[in-house]
């Protein structure tokens, strides 16, 4: 077969059948595609919630609330309240990074997660465990609270190590849990009222 | 036959994309931090590679010349968002760690680069085996710079622990780290060719 | 302040070249004389500023308004590929001595994989996560897309400069050619490291 000749007709047609037909296959998997693209974020965000809070059997986590350009996720069995996690973004090193934290009734920091983060790999970006380590207590922050315990790099006159070779990344994480802190002190505790979504 | 089997092997050794054809160097260099990253971006090319070259080939004779440059790059980029798509939907922490260089296929030289070559004058058997085999070709060069840079920087190959990370050479898991790990890499494959 | 913040980011800490790895096809390929290089930089410089405008407004006013995301991929490259057309269309009429000075760079500019890089990043706002108190916003974003041609620019004349005194120099045979070049790349890489962390 020869070759179409490119006059104007041919090149016009040619073209206009290959992005409607580009455009028809895109939108039909785009469709397709929409509900599971949906149901791996919200798994992600949800599975980053449960893993910061404690197990408790039976808890609700409410709706999200915002205080302070944060995202509060407060956990509530029973109608009180027991824990709350905090979404939070801070400037490190490479730049912003995010962060969930949980934190139960007293305050203390039930556990962790880095969502999002642009620190240098191999340094800064050990942050995503450096904080959580059980066998080093001087650098774990887990069940204590920047209420007792000054979360401060250590190099600054602080109680918690700092990661080997990235302190600005430390300071920026600390700073971030020390906001994240000083929101659920400041927020009363309320009963449970907008509870809707069940856990577990 | 032997035509089929040259068509394939020439992707993979003599015009390997990566040490023969040095081409699509930015996801080279950009997405080989571990080996199961620069896997997966090669795999990710390779797929938009074949389906690309397979459609053009098909519609070799149904577009005019003057604006086949145009036509390639929908039939292209198309593909590329399928892969998006599908990646986003089925493998999103994959999706997420390559970024930006998943959209970037559409510009990676070596597609429109093959469509031009390869698939505009060949049937559609030769430029499926062409794709597969220059894809093939990129993929492994991918993940052999992944696992070098991979176990030098962070002392694991594949994931798992070869000698622990406090001895790794952070280096080349870094920026700098992938020029220089490709440049000898590079000349090693040079020396062996002759 | 941050437009100044903006700017350092772009052109020192984060390099397209040396640290996002984009541009790395005209970075090897047209760097070996320095008058190209910056002829390259330049035609980059130009076809970057205006692509990234071009393509923000047309995702904030056209994809994202009616929520066909999906095809950015597809429309930018496009969008990318006439705009290159239409400036060299454009510069042969309006401006011969330029057209002389960019034209030939011109038709290599459209697979530079900086232009859609850079374009995506400011469509989707990810640029901003680099520079403290820096907004996603048309303006911001602008900025931000000329800073980083200038550092391809700077990238590109500082290694063409280096490649002019290699090309003079003794090489082991199999380290002839690209080995080489990445070679001096990965230290020129280490080089801009030094300016992490000042934004």
């Amino acid at each position: 077969m020869k070759r179409l000749e490119s006059n104007l007709t041919n090149m016009v047609l040619s073209l206009t059948l290959v992005a409607l037909v580009a455009a028809a296959l895109l939108g039909g998997l785009y469709v397709l595609t929409k509900a599971p693209i949906e149901l791996q974020k919200q798994q992600k965000q949800q599975a980053a919630i449960t893993s910061v809070l404690p197990q408790i059997e039976g808890m609700t986590i409410a709706e999200p609330e915002k205080a302070d350009g944060m995202t509060l996720y407060k956990a509530y069995k029973d109608g009180e309240w027991v824990a709350t996690a905090v979404e939070t973004t801070e400037n490190g090193f490479g730049g912003k990074f995010k962060v969930m934290i949980g934190f139960d009734q007293k305050g203390n920091v039930v556990n962790y997660e880095v969502l999002e983060h642009q620190e240098t790999p191999g340094l800064g970006d050990k942050m995503t465990f450096w904080f959580k380590n059980a066998d080093k207590q001087g650098q774990n922050i887990l069940g204590s609270n920047p209420a007792d315990r000054q979360f401060v790099v250590s190099k600054d006159g602080g109680e918690v190590d700092a990661i080997t070779a990235a302190t600005i990344s430390s300071r920026a994480f600390l700073k971030a849990v020390n906001n994240a802190y000083a929101v659920i002190a400041a927020s009363p505790v309320e009963a449970a009222t907008g509870a809707s979504q069940q856990v577990n | 036959m032997s035509k089929a089997l040259n068509t394939f092997t020439n992707g993979l050794v003599r015009e390997n994309p990566t040490f023969g054809l040095v081409l699509g160097m930015c996801p080279t260099l950009a997405t080989t931090t571990s080996a199961v990253n620069g896997m997966s971006m090669g795999l990710a090319t390779m797929f938009v590679l074949v389906c690309s070259n397979v459609v053009i080939s098909l519609l070799r004779n149904l577009i005019p010349d003057k604006v086949h440059i145009p036509a390639y790059i929908v039939v292209i980029a198309s593909f590329v968002t399928m892969v998006q798509l599908l990646m986003q939907a089925y493998v999103p922490a994959i999706y997420e760690t390559l970024g930006l260089f998943i959209p970037l296929i559409v510009v990676n030289c070596i597609v429109l680069g093959r469509a031009e070559a390869f698939a505009a004058k060949n049937n559609v058997g030769l430029s499926l085996l062409d794709g597969l085999g220059m894809g093939l070709g990129f993929t492994i060069s991918l993940t052999v710079l992944g696992a070098v840079r991979e176990l030098l920087g962070t002392g694991s190959f594949f994931g798992m622990t070869v000698y622990p990370d406090n001895y790794g050479m952070l280096i080349f898991v870094l920026a700098p780290g992938a020029f220089i790990a490709l440049a000898f890499l590079m000349a090693a494959v040079n020396k062996l060719r002759k | 302040m941050v437009y100044f913040l903006i700017i350092i980011s772009a052109i020192f800490v984060n390099n397209i070249v040396f640290s996002q790895f984009l541009g790395i096809c005209p970075f090897l390929g047209v760097s070996k004389r320095i008058n190209t290089a910056v002829g390259m930089g330049a035609a980059v410089t130009f076809v970057l500023t205006l692509a990234t405008i071009v393509t923000y407004l047309l995702q904030r006013y056209v994809l994202a308004a009616f929520g066909l995301e999906f095809l950015q991929t597809i429309l930018f490259i496009l969008v990318i590929a006439a705009l290159v057309q239409m400036i060299e269309i454009v510069l042969k009429k309006m401006s011969p001595s330029l057209y002389q000075a960019l034209g030939v760079f011109l038709p290599l500019i459209t697979t530079n994989c900086c232009i859609l890089g850079v374009a995506i990043l400011v469509a989707d706002g990810t640029w901003a996560a680099k520079v403290p108190g820096a907004e996603a916003n048309l303006l911001q974003g602008t900025v931000y897309a000329f800073a980083t041609a200038v550092g391809f620019a700077l990238a590109l004349v500082l290694f063409a400069g280096i490649r002019e005194q290699l090309a003079m120099n003794k090489v082991p045979k199999a380290m002839e050619g690209t080995p080489i070049a990445l070679l001096t790349a990965g230290l020129l890489a280490m080089a801009f490291m030094g300016f992490s962390g000042v934004v």
